[in-house]
């Protein structure tokens, strides 16, 4: 990247720079890299898999592969939520991470900007991948991110308290209402979910749109208003308490855990979380709107893009990728976080040997992207059904009024 | 004169570093589509008032405007009234004063984000400290959504922030108290001035400096408070404890429009600008006379 200073949008970007930086309040860090024209002995990588086992598998498989690719990997990990303004800032700089983790839903933003890699011109071959996997990657028919596993949402039922109620895990939504209804006694919610004011509220209600034929296109379609009905009706039945409008999906497995909810909706990287736990559960794909239908969840997980750093480091880059791409690395890191392998053959391997993956690993081929639709204009509309669905829940007006104003978010195509 | 000069340079460097120039590249960054990708590329077109307008029209402006004027008022009005209440009441020799004083401080000392979790606990509609005690006493027969209802959530808000600001005010005001001569207080007595009489023409005239310091910073303090609404309901549910701090946040992290968020954020730095100089205005023009300072 040459800098041409007399070009206008050039001048530009010291300015934004500095707001950046101030802004936030970040530090700068990154750098790295080889010297100019020298031989690359170290690249950076950036990612936001904190918790545990996330956190040391990532670490030590980044060693690992920079390791078979004779480079040091300078790992830095930060919260979700920093990981964007973080990237933001490097890109201003043009000092980008070699590899990032970018959750899948952002990718079209930052593909967008020109900064990532197109995957092919580094050469990588996608045979053996999900279809859907590369759908979350690909911005504008070019693949930018790539996953090393996926996840998914199912629900979760708690056995010992499902069997005391003398009901089968639902697989409709009229069974589903009518359990949470059963299930409710005393302390326990029959069910919850998260239904926070942003893109975890957003993803965890898209399956219901979606598998009543719903689109993120149509927000107020007959089709979305019943799947925000069914919601709101159930937190007005009080088989789902109103505080889910406050909970993350983290919070939601806390209510499992301790017993506060019998059944909930949430992702397969809550199960190395429920084993330290003493719970007895059972994991069953999310119920449908009729018997025999098909769950339609939308596609979790992050994606790893290589940033545009100049040839040498971007092939170091590419390098240490695909090691992690590699089958058995694939295989261990997707065992032992709980995520689908983005390969279908593992994929299949993992579900046989672990009955709880099953219903993930079931979901994915059918798994929708989100941003599918809207590419870059996802995070808006997310973000005006997540109102939706607060406002259908918190009781300050009906899902039919709620939907029909988040439609005014979604642009005219 | 040149001594003149370079005695003020540091600070006027200063100012156009740390304040100016922030100012202006805020300023041009409302003006502009600014996404994502500005910060890459280094592209963003001009659009005028554009953002401006958006930010306007939209409905969620009426809200956050109105969130952010009942949350500053109603946190500065209970802040100051019961640190002022404490102040005067410490003034008095109290068994353990120093120890219950040290006490009361301790929301001031902790990260606003652990007070802000410790409320969402108090506040839980379902096992929260708050509705097991009102249950316990039977004076409500269900939780009350405290923070996960519309109507309920800016009131909780404003109740956790108005604690978190107490000690600030009473120990500014109990700095304030103890500098006025006691030989005034004897004198009020003397003249049979009784206990409401004495704070009404001693204490609360003679108080008025600091209190004007006190809600001066504690209204910017307020305008711009983040922390406590992000931990306790993310600015939701449905925009109910939206301020126009949370919502400069969420426009441009959430949705990831810089030149949106930047615009709301400047709307605020006015908004501030106003209520100070009416501020200011109004201790100005007002005389210092014992007994006018009647307010509140």
């Amino acid at each position: 990247m040459t800098r041409v200073s007399g070009n206008p949008a050039h001048r530009l970007r010291a300015p934004s720079a500095l707001v950046a930086a101030g802004l936030l309040g970040l530090t700068t860090a990154c750098g790295g890299g080889g010297e100019d024209g020298g031989e690359v002995t170290s690249i950076t990588a950036l990612d936001y898999n904190l918790a545990e086992p996330q956190n040391g598998a990532t670490e030590s498989m980044l060693q690992e592969c920079g390791e078979q690719a004779g480079v040091e990997v300078e790992r830095e990990a930060l919260p979700r939520e920093q990981l964007m303004p973080r990237l933001l800032q490097g890109a201003s700089q043009q000092e980008l991470p070699d590899l990032m983790l970018i959750d899948n839903p952002d990718l079209p933003q930052f593909a967008a900007t020109g900064a990532l890699l197109p995957l092919e011109e580094a050469g990588f071959d996608t045979a053996g991948y999900y279809d859907s996997v590369l759908q979350v990657g690909t911005h504008e028919d070019t693949l930018y991110g790539i996953a090393s596993g996926v996840n998914g949402l199912a629900l979760f039922t708690n056995t010992a308290l499902l069997q005391d109620a003398g009901v089968e895990p639902p697989a409709t939504w009229q069974e589903l209402r009518e359990a949470a209804d059963e299930l409710t006694r005393g302390d326990t919610k029959g069910f919850a979910f998260s239904a926070i004011g942003h893109e975890e509220g957003t993803w965890t209600f898209e399956p219901f749109m979606w598998s009543n034929g719903a689109t993120l296109t149509e927000l107020d379609s007959p089709e979305a208003v019943e799947a925000l009905e069914l919601w709101a009706g159930m937190v007005e039945d009080g088989s789902v308490s109103q505080s889910v409008v406050n909970w993350s999906q983290a919070d939601v497995n806390d209510q499992f855990i301790g017993g506060r909810a019998a059944m909930m909706i949430n992702g397969s990287w809550q199960i190395p979380v429920l084993a330290e736990e003493d719970v007895d559960y059972e994991v069953v794909p999310l119920p449908v709107p009729e018997a025999g239908g098909d769950p339609a969840t939308p596609m979790g997980g992050e994606v790893w893009a290589i940033g545009r750093n100049g040839t040498e480091r971007e092939e170091k880059a590419a390098e240490v990728l695909r090691c992690l791409l590699s089958d058995d690395n694939m295989t261990e890191w997707a065992e032992l976080n709980a995520y689908v392998p983005a390969k279908e053959e593992p994929a299949q391997r993992l579900a046989e040997d672990n009955e709880q993956m099953a219903p993930f690993v079931e979901s994915v081929p059918t798994a929708q992207a989100r941003t599918a639709d809207l590419g870059e204009d996802y995070p808006d509309v997310s973000a005006a059904i997540a109102d939706a669905i607060q406002q259908a829940l918190a009781g300050s007006g009906s899902a039919e009024d709620a939907l029909a104003q988040a439609q005014q978010s979604v642009p005219e195509s | 004169m040149l001594a003149r000069v370079g005695f003020l340079a540091p600070l006027v460097v200063y100012l156009a570093v740390f304040f100016g120039y922030p100012l202006l590249a805020n300023q041009s960054m409302a003006l502009r589509e600014y996404t994502a990708a500005s910060f890459y590329t280094g592209e963003a077109p001009f659009v005028g008032a554009a953002n401006y307008a958006a930010v306007l029209a939209d409905p969620v402006f009426g809200t956050a405007l109105s969130n952010t004027a009942l949350f500053t008022v109603g946190s500065l009005v209970f802040q100051f009234a019961i640190g002022l209440a404490l102040a005067v009441f410490f003034q008095r020799h109290v068994p353990l004063n120093g120890l219950l004083r040290s006490l009361l401080l301790v929301p001031w000392l902790l990260p606003l984000v652990v007070s802000g979790t410790v409320w969402r606990w108090i506040f839980d509609q379902e096992y929260g400290v708050l509705n097991q005690t009102l249950l316990g006493l039977g004076l409500i027969d269900q939780g009350v959504p405290w923070l996960s209802s519309t109507s309920m959530a800016l009131a909780s808000v404003t109740v956790a922030n108005i604690w978190v600001g107490i000690p600030f005010n009473m120990v500014i005001l109990y700095g304030g108290l103890q500098s006025i001569p006691a030989h005034l207080y004897e004198a009020a007595a003397l003249d049979g001035a009784g206990p409401w009489q004495r704070f009404r023409h001693v204490t609360w005239p003679l108080l008025r400096p600091v209190s004007a310091v006190v809600l001066m910073l504690g209204l910017v303090y307020t305008l711009k408070q983040f922390d406590v609404i992000m931990v306790l309901t993310q600015g939701g549910p449905a925009n109910a404890t939206q301020t126009l701090t949370t919502w400069a946040h969420a426009l441009s992290f959430g949705e990831l429009d810089f030149g949106l968020g930047a615009a709301v954020g400047n709307l605020l730095i006015v908004i501030a600008l106003v209520f100070a100089l009416v501020y200011l205005r109004g201790l100005r023009t007002q005389p210092g006379a014992p007994g006018s300072g009647r307010r509140g």
